[in-house]
C-alpha cells in the first residue's frame, strides 16, 4: 500500500505550498529586500542604502517607543484574556450548583452569558474602536456620564487624551472584543474532558479551585497555549493597530505623547503618510522578528509533558 | 492598509485571515505583503499623447481629443465643484472624455499608479491620506505648472494666470528653484473664530493685547462659559493662531527661523512669551473641561453649543460646522490677539495661506489637459462658483464681486484687508508634516495644553525635535 504514497502526498501538496510560497514566503522576501533600498514607496526609483535603514532604527526613538508598547500588548493582553476567558470557561461548563443530579454543570443561564460574551467577535474590530472612541469621550461619554451619574462628577479623566490611560484604555477595548472568541475556544476545550475526572475529583471533595488547577487546565493546557500565541500575534499585529489607528489621537493615532503608538501603525505612518516605504518594511522586519521570537518563546515555556487520557 | 475590515487586494478578510493562520507569524504578513505588493513593477506603457495644436483658445495646446483622467479629493469642499469645472472642460473640448475619479483613499488609490508610472493626469492631493510632496518633488514625479502659470487667462487674455493668483500661491508651489510645482486650489484663512453674538452677549469686544483676552476670558468664565476649546486630539490647530501670534510678536524672521529648522529657533523670547501666553489660559482655567480628549468635530460642536469662546481653526469651519451652527451665531474670524503695544507687527497679522494642493503627474499622459483642467477652474465662474457653494476662497485673487458672502467667509475677506501686507505663511506644515502636527502638535503644544508641560519645558522638547529633524537625512530640507 506504500505505493504511490510520495506522488499522493506531493500532488496535494504541490498547489497549497506554491500559494504559500507565493503569498506568504515571498512577500517576505521581498519585504527584507527592500528594506535595504531607499525606495519611497511614490515612485517605481530606488536604489540600494545598505544597513542605513537599520542603523537609524536603532536610533529611532518613536520606533523604540512603539516597540516598547507593542511589547507591553503581546506579554499582557494574553495574559488578561486568556486569564479571563480560562474564569469565565471554566464557570460557564464547571463552576456551576450541582442540581438535577448532573456531577458538574455552569453557573445558571450559562448559556445566555456564552451568547453574550461571543457577541462582541460579531462586530468588526473597526466599529468596536468607534463605538469605544464615543464612550471615552470626556465631555458627553458614555463613562464620565456614569461616573457622573453615580456621584463620582469629581473623576473625570481624558481617558484617550491622558498619556498615562491611553494604552490601558486601548487595552481594555482589545480585551473586550477578544475574551469572546476564547471563552468559546476553551468550552469546547472543556467539554472534550472526561466527565468521570470530573466526578471523581468531587467524590475526594476537591474544591472549584482545586479542580480548575489539577484537573482542567493541565487537561486544556494545548489549547491554551495556542490561544496565547494567537493573542500574542493579535496583540502585536492588526488588532492592535485598528484599535490605535481609529481611537487614539494625532493625525495618523497614536495617542497624545506617543503614548499608544505600536509597531505596525507607526509601519503604516512611515509607509504611506512619510513616504517612506523602505524604512517602514524595516520596521516591519523588527516585526517579524518580534513576532517568530515571541511565538518561539511561549512554544518553549509552555512546553510540557502530554497528558493521555 | 487604511480599510481595517479587509485587505480587499489579498482577497481575505482580515479577520479571516487571522483565524486562518493561526500558525506562527503569518500575521505580519498583511502589513509587510501589502508594502511589497505595490512594490516596483516596471513602469508600463508610458504613452504620452500627441500635443495639440496652440491656439488662441487652446493655449497649452492641449490635444483636444486625448481622453483626461483626474482624481479627486472628496473632503471637507465636496467634489460638485470640480464635476462642475469638469463639464466646462468637455463643453470647450467635446471630443475628449473625461474620468473624474473623486476618493478620499488618496495614496491608496494613487500610490500604486506612481510605481506603475501610469498615474493620472491632476490631482487634488488632500486629506488625512494626501502623498507626501517633499517626497514627489525629491522622486521628480510632478510636472512644472509654469505653462499654466504663463498661459493667459481665460477671463482676461491680457494678463497671465500667474498675475490673477493670491500672494503666496505661486511660492507654496514652490520647493527649491523657480519652478512651480503645485498649485492650491483655495485659500484658507486661520486665525481664533467666535461667535459674534455671544461675544456682543458678554458685553465684550474682541481683545487686541493679551491682558484684555485674560479680561475677556475672565468675564466669560464668571458666566459659566470657556474662554477657549480646541481639536484637543488634533492640537496642531492650536499653532493656526499660535504662529501668527508669534510672527506679530518676534516679526516674520522667527517664523522664518523656525521653518529653516535653525538652531535655537524655538528659543527666541517671542515663542516663550506666546507660549507662556497659551499656558496661562490653561492655568486660570479658561480651557474648556476634557478639551484635551476632544477631536475637532466634538470641540467645534462644543463651540457652537456656546459653551467657549474661542476657537482657533481654519476657513473650513464654516463649511463643516454649518450642521450644528446657529442661524444666528455671527460667525467671524479675527487675527490673534498679541502681548502689548510692543509687539513688532500690528494687531492684524494672520495667517493666510494656500490649501487644497492640485498636482500634474511629471508621467501623466495628458499633462496639458489637466493644467487647461486647472485653468478652467482658475477662472472667474469656477472661482465663484467654489466660493458660493463652499464658502471658501480660491487662489484667483477677487473673484468674491457680486456674489453674497456667507458671515464667516464675509469676516473672513475683512480680516485679510485689515491685515494687508502683514499676511504670514508658516511652511512647516507642508515641509514638513511629521514634525508639525506628531511631534510639535501632538506631542509638544498638545501636553502643554492639556496642562502635563510647562511652556519651558515644552519648547525645549520641540527644539529638540526640530533639531533632530534637521539632522535627518532621510527628509528634504527646505529654505526660504
Amino acid at each position: 500500500m506504500q505505493h504511490g504514497k510520495y506522488r499522493f502526498i506531493v500532488g496535494f501538496l504541490a498547489a497549497p505550498l506554491a500559494l504559500y510560497a507565493l503569498f506568504v514566503i515571498w512577500p517576505f522576501i521581498q519585504s527584507i529586500y527592500y528594506s535595504f533600498t531607499d525606495w519611497t514607496g511614490l515612485s517605481p526609483e530606488f536604489g540600494m542604502v545598505g544597513f542605513d535603514n537599520y542603523s537609524r532604527m536603532l536610533d529611532d526613538e518613536i520606533f523604540w517607543k512603539s516597540f516598547q508598547h507593542s511589547l507591553i500588548l503581546a506579554l499582557v493582553l494574553p495574559l488578561v484574556t486568556v486569564g479571563l476567558a480560562l474564569f469565565f470557561a471554566f464557570m460557564l461548563n464547571v463552576g456551576g450548583r450541582r442540581r438535577r443530579g448532573a456531577a458538574i454543570a455552569g453557573v445558571r443561564g450559562s448559556s445566555f452569558y456564552k451568547i453574550v460574551y461571543f457577541f462582541p467577535q460579531v462586530l468588526s474590530i473597526a466599529i468596536v474602536a468607534l463605538l469605544f472612541q464615543f464612550a471615552y469621550n470626556p465631555n458627553s461619554g458614555a463613562i464620565n456620564s456614569v461616573l457622573k451619574g453615580v456621584g463620582l462628577g469629581s473623576i473625570q479623566p481624558d481617558w484617550l487624551g491622558d498619556p498615562d490611560l491611553a494604552l490601558i484604555c486601548v487595552m481594555v477595548v482589545l480585551v473586550w472584543s477578544t475574551v469572546g472568541f476564547f471563552v468559546v475556544l476553551f468550552s469546547a476545550g472543556m467539554a472534550s474532558i472526561p466527565r468521570d475526572f470530573y466526578e471523581a475529583a468531587l467524590l475526594d471533595g476537591a474544591s472549584r479551585f482545586t479542580t480548575f488547577f489539577k484537573i482542567t487546565l493541565p487537561l486544556l493546557w494545548d489549547t491554551v497555549q495556542s490561544g496565547w500565541i494567537y493573542m500574542g500575534i493579535l496583540a502585536l499585529g492588526a488588532e492592535s493597530f485598528a484599535v490605535v489607528q481609529i481611537m487614539t489621537v494625532g493625525p495618523s493615532g497614536g495617542g497624545p505623547d506617543y503614548s499608544t503608538i505600536v509597531l505596525p501603525l507607526y509601519v503604516y505612518q512611515k509607509a504611506f503618510r512619510d513616504g517612506q516605504a523602505a524604512y517602514a518594511t524595516t520596521i516591519g522586519v523588527a516585526l517579524l522578528v518580534l513576532t517568530l521570537a515571541f511565538a518561539a518563546v511561549v512554544t518553549k515555556l509552555g512546553r510540557r509533558e502530554r497528558l493521555e487520557f | 492598509m487604511g480599510s481595517t475590515s479587509a485587505h480587499t487586494n489579498e482577497g481575505l478578510g482580515r479577520r479571516d485571515l487571522i483565524k486562518r493562520s493561526a500558525a506562527i507569524g503569518l500575521i505580519s504578513v498583511p502589513t509587510m505583503g501589502f508594502l511589497s505588493a505595490c512594490a516596483s513593477s516596471d513602469s508600463g506603457g508610458n504613452g504620452k499623447v500627441e500635443k495639440g495644436t496652440k491656439s488662441e483658445k487652446n493655449p497649452l495646446g492641449v490635444n483636444e481629443s486625448a481622453p483626461l483622467d483626474f482624481v479627486l479629493f472628496d473632503g471637507g469642499f465636496g467634489q460638485q465643484y470640480a464635476k462642475d469645472a469638469v463639464k466646462v472642460y468637455e463643453t470647450n473640448y467635446p471630443k475628449a472624455t473625461v474620468k473624474f475619479t473623486p476618493t478620499q483613499k488618496i495614496t491608496t488609490t494613487l500610490q500604486p499608479r506612481f510605481n506603475g508610472g501610469n498615474p493620472p493626469d491632476l490631482i487634488d492631493n488632500s486629506g488625512a491620506e494626501q502623498m507626501d510632496m517633499g517626497v514627489l518633488v525629491g522622486q521628480k514625479q510632478l510636472a512644472d505648472l509654469t505653462p499654466l502659470l504663463d498661459a493667459p487667462s481665460v477671463d482676461d487674455p491680457s494678463k497671465k494666470v500667474r498675475d490673477t493668483l493670491r500672494p503666496g500661491i505661486v511660492e507654496m508651489g514652490q520647493f527649491d528653484g523657480e519652478q512651480c510645482w503645485i498649485l492650491n486650489y483655495a485659500y484658507t484663512v486661520y486665525g481664533v473664530w467666535y461667535s459674534q453674538k455671544l461675544l456682543d452677549s458678554l458685553d465684550a469686544k474682541y481683545p487686541e493685547t493679551w491682558d484684555e483676552m485674560l479680561a475677556v476670558c475672565e468675564k466669560a468664565k464668571r458666566k459659566g462659559i470657556a474662554g477657549w476649546t480646541y481639536a484637543g486630539k488634533h492640537p496642531y490647530y492650536v499653532p493656526f493662531s499660535l504662529y501668527p501670534m508669534i510672527g506679530k510678536v518676534g516679526g516674520r524672521e522667527v517664523l522664518d527661523a523656525i521653518d529653516n529648522l535653525e538652531p535655537k529657533a524655538w528659543e527666541h523670547p517671542a515663542v516663550k512669551a506666546c507660549f507662556e501666553a497659551y499656558y496661562e489660559l490653561v492655568q486660570k482655567g479658561y480651557i474648556l473641561k476634557g478639551t484635551p480628549g476632544l477631536d475637532h468635530i466634538q470641540s467645534q460642536t462644543a463651540w457652537t453649543e456656546g459653551k467657549a469662546l474661542f476657537i482657533p481653526n481654519g476657513s473650513w469651519v464654516e463649511n463643516e460646522a454649518a450642521k450644528t451652527m446657529p442661524a444666528d451665531f455671527g460667525l467671524s474670524v479675527s487675527a490673534p490677539t498679541g502681548i502689548d503695544a510692543s509687539d513688532k507687527l500690528p494687531f492684524g497679522t494672520i495667517w493666510a495661506a494656500g490649501g487644497e494642493p492640485f498636482i500634474v503627474p511629471a508621467k501623466a499622459a495628458n499633462a496639458e489637459g489637466g493644467m487647461e483642467q486647472l485653468r478652467i477652474m482658475l477662472s472667474e465662474s469656477s472661482s465663484k462658483n467654489f466660493t458660493q457653494s463652499v464658502k471658501s476662497l480660491t487662489a484667483l485673487n477677487g473673484g468674491t464681486d457680486g456674489i453674497e458672502l456667507s458671515p464667516g467667509l464675509k469676516s473672513g475677506v475683512a480680516a485679510l484687508e485689515k491685515a494687508g501686507q502683514n499676511v504670514v505663511n508658516p511652511r512647516l506644515q507642508d515641509w514638513y508634516v511629521a514634525l508639525q502636527k506628531e511631534k510639535i502638535g501632538v506631542a509638544g503644544i498638545g501636553e502643554m495644553m492639556a496642562g502635563r508641560a510647562t511652556p519651558a519645558e515644552t519648547i525645549k522638547k520641540i527644539q529638540k525635535y526640530a533639531d533632530e529633524a534637521a539632522k535627518d537625512s532621510s527628509i528634504k530640507h527646505y529654505k526660504h
